[in-house]
């Protein structure tokens, strides 16, 4: 069995953060934070955990490293969590450093373990209370970090400023006007019946998504439109960070920019993690048990337009593809039926990988590990290699991604271990697909 | 030792259940309050429906990922917590005692099965101890508390059997199984054994978080 002691990774803001720590502060604010903001459900996760060890094969890590007990779920949380607690938080600088290291590059919060816990802990939950604890300690990785700064900046994650948003997107509408004549992103339409909002990654370097998007609104006939004004990034870091009270102000900027426009909701383009935020994490925080204005997820959105026989294709995606079941809309939100309704509607040929479906194997990327930067890039390599052998098996070589996150990690696992795959967005593929007017 | 095995029998039994009650009805009341006063957005989605759902999925053997994955662990748990709950109920001894002291008359095990539901049960021990001392990923996150129920549990099968098949002195074996059986019902409620009371609950939410707000199975 490895330690995690043992795979110590250099990173500026975890050496910074400990540098500043010292032994009275350990232990003032995880006792602060485990009185003040934790409860019953970490305390009886705890108690009841009867250390079984069912949840290892739950993990990816675990399974990747040659099942390497130091990478199971029970011991993540054992070392971590139930540690600070038994030992009411007097532990060392050092060993702080170890618990961020596991918490937040070690486990993607993805939730698959809950499948393999007869009791039902969420070890998600119990990592990121790790992390909130990191957080409050002032050691966090560098780069996500700097994104959740980002976030309390300029209420998007890529430091897009509010006069570069508009500009991306009137970029975007007037390039597509050569290919759509007729073609609009309306901005800040009021009462509009759809509001599309992106990740702050769309419009700074995937902004062909955008134009897509618009694209297929426009050939749907869709009512829509696109904020002008802070709140359009529906991307969340802080939350992964463990930075609520940021993670709060995003979502009700989010919420509120909705409202302010008067919209009947909002559509969100492929996105995991956002989703995560605006279900389970952000909304809980602000106290909405339902959300204040509809959120649904593209695939969602995307389904309703092939049952409402608005989208129009020419033919169908004639290589086989395999389907990358994002763990925070499958696991997270139960769109896996409607993800294959509309691969199926798009494409000839699935190829299915196992397991899949809620039972999906993460792609390594989420949970904001790979927001912590190149230098967990091989935690994410290695950590992940049942991935690789999962999209081998397939023998294909598209992979449809509906995440952005998963994209992002799939394509360096890809890379990582040279499978000749692409990842492609239901976007890509309905735009390559889709009627075009003649010119 | 006849007036030791009296004290046993009855104060030290009534103290036993006792505190087993009163200890878990407390354990139980001050957790949900504590729920309450800081689980709020955890409580709110809590539903009747997708917790039993929960509960019945994972008490079918093999249903869930988790007890495909480890075949020896799936029937252990299932038939160590059957034939715990056999014997500690319907063992004819045990039967014997619910009419004496209660009144309750239930049916009791055939004497024969008993005794091997008995040393099931010690089997079911032996084989949690097993993975304990061998399995990596079990060894790793094992602690004293951990071994400090285990033991709990299997000194009244242990004790019991040898006082059934009368090996060593009988009026102690029984003495020694009485306290041992009293010494593991009194600490139920504050040892690792408290995962009996509280595992509807945490199985109950996350079937209800999977179900009522995931969309997803939780097994």
């Amino acid at each position: 069995m490895s330690h995690i002691a043992d795979r110590i990774i250099s990173d500026v803001g975890l050496e910074a953060g400990v540098a500043g720590l010292t032994t009275e502060k350990i232990e003032t604010v995880v006792n602060q934070m485990l009185k003040g903001e934790t409860g019953a459900k970490l305390r009886a996760y705890k108690e009841t955990c009867m250390r079984c060890g069912l949840c290892s094969q739950g993990c990816h890590y675990y399974m990747s490293h040659d099942q390497d007990p130091s990478y199971s779920p029970v011991n993540k949380a054992t070392e971590t969590m139930y540690e600070l607690m038994e030992k009411k938080g007097k532990v060392e600088p050092q060993r702080i450093y170890e618990m961020a290291q596991m918490a937040y590059t070690e486990c993607n919060l993805c939730k698959r373990c809950a499948h393999y816990c007869p009791i039902g802990i969420d070890t998600g939950y119990i990592m990121s209370m790790v992390r909130r604890i990191c957080y409050l300690l002032d050691v966090v990785p560098q780069y996500i970090r700097d994104t959740a700064h980002s976030h309390s900046s300029t209420m998007n994650q890529m430091w897009v400023k509010d006069d570069e948003w508009i500009d991306s997107l009137q970029w975007q509408e007037d390039e597509a006007r050569d290919e759509f004549p007729d073609l609009r992103i309306p901005l800040d339409k009021e009462g509009a019946d759809i509001y599309y909002s992106v990740i702050a990654p769309e419009p700074k370097f995937r902004t062909q998504l955008i134009y897509q998007a618009a694209a297929i609104m426009n050939a749907a006939g869709c009512d829509w439109t696109m904020p002008s004004h802070p709140g359009w990034d529906n991307s969340d870091m802080c939350m992964f960070v463990g930075d609520f009270e940021n993670m709060g102000r995003l979502k009700r900027a989010h919420y509120e920019s909705a409202q302010k426009l008067r919209v009947k909701r909002i559509v969100m383009g492929e996105c995991g993690h956002a989703f995560r935020s605006v279900y389970d994490m952000g909304n809980r925080w602000l106290g909405h048990k339902k959300m204040p204005v509809p959120v649904i997820h593209a695939i969602d959105f995307y389904w309703e337009l092939i049952r409402d026989n608005k989208i129009k294709i020419t033919h169908k995606y004639e290589k086989p593809v395999t389907i990358q079941d994002p763990c925070n809309i499958i696991r997270g939100r139960g769109l896996m039926d409607k993800l294959r309704d509309v691969v199926h509607f798009l494409c000839e040929e699935v190829v299915e990988m196992t397991p899949n479906r809620e039972h999906n194997y993460c792609c390594c990327a989420g949970g904001g590990v790979i927001n912590c930067g190149p230098p967990f890039k091989n935690t994410r390599m290695t950590g992940n290699r049942v991935k690789a052998e999962q999209l081998k098996a397939t023998g294909v070589k598209d992979v449809v991604i509906p995440c952005h996150n998963c994209h992002g990690g799939i394509e360096d696992i890809i890379g990582y271990y040279d499978l000749g795959m692409h990842g492609k967005f239901i976007g890509d593929i309905i735009y390559e697909l889709m009627e075009k007017p003649e010119l | 030792m006849t007036s030791l095995y009296s004290f046993v029998t009855g104060p030290l039994a009534w103290i036993a259940f006792g505190i087993f009650i009163i200890g878990s009805v407390y354990r139980l009341v001050s957790m949900y309050a504590l729920a309450k006063a800081k689980d709020g957005s955890s409580l709110a989605y809590m539903s009747w429906f997708y917790g039993l759902r929960s509960i019945l999925a994972w008490m079918v053997p093999f249903k869930s990922q988790g007890w495909k994955s480890d075949p020896l662990m799936t029937v252990t748990t299932f038939v160590f917590h059957i034939a715990f709950l056999l014997v500690a109920v319907f063992l004819n001894a045990h039967v014997v005692l619910w009419d004496m002291n209660f009144g309750i008359s239930i049916p009791s095990l055939p004497t024969a099965f008993g005794d091997i539901v008995s040393f099931v049960a010690i089997a079911g021990c032996a084989v949690f101890a097993y993975r304990r001392l061998s399995l990596p990923h079990v060894k790793g996150v094992t602690r004293c508390q951990d071994w400090f129920a285990l033991i709990l549990v299997i000194l009244p099968f242990i004790t019991g059997v040898l006082a059934y098949h009368q090996i060593g002195p009988v009026l102690l074996m029984t003495i020694l199984h009485v306290l041992s059986a009293e010494l593991l019902i009194a600490l139920i409620p504050f040892t690792r054994l408290s995962h009996a009371l509280f595992v509807l609950f945490t199985r109950a939410y996350m079937g209800s978080e999977f179900g009522g707000v995931r969309h997803a199975n939780d097994w």
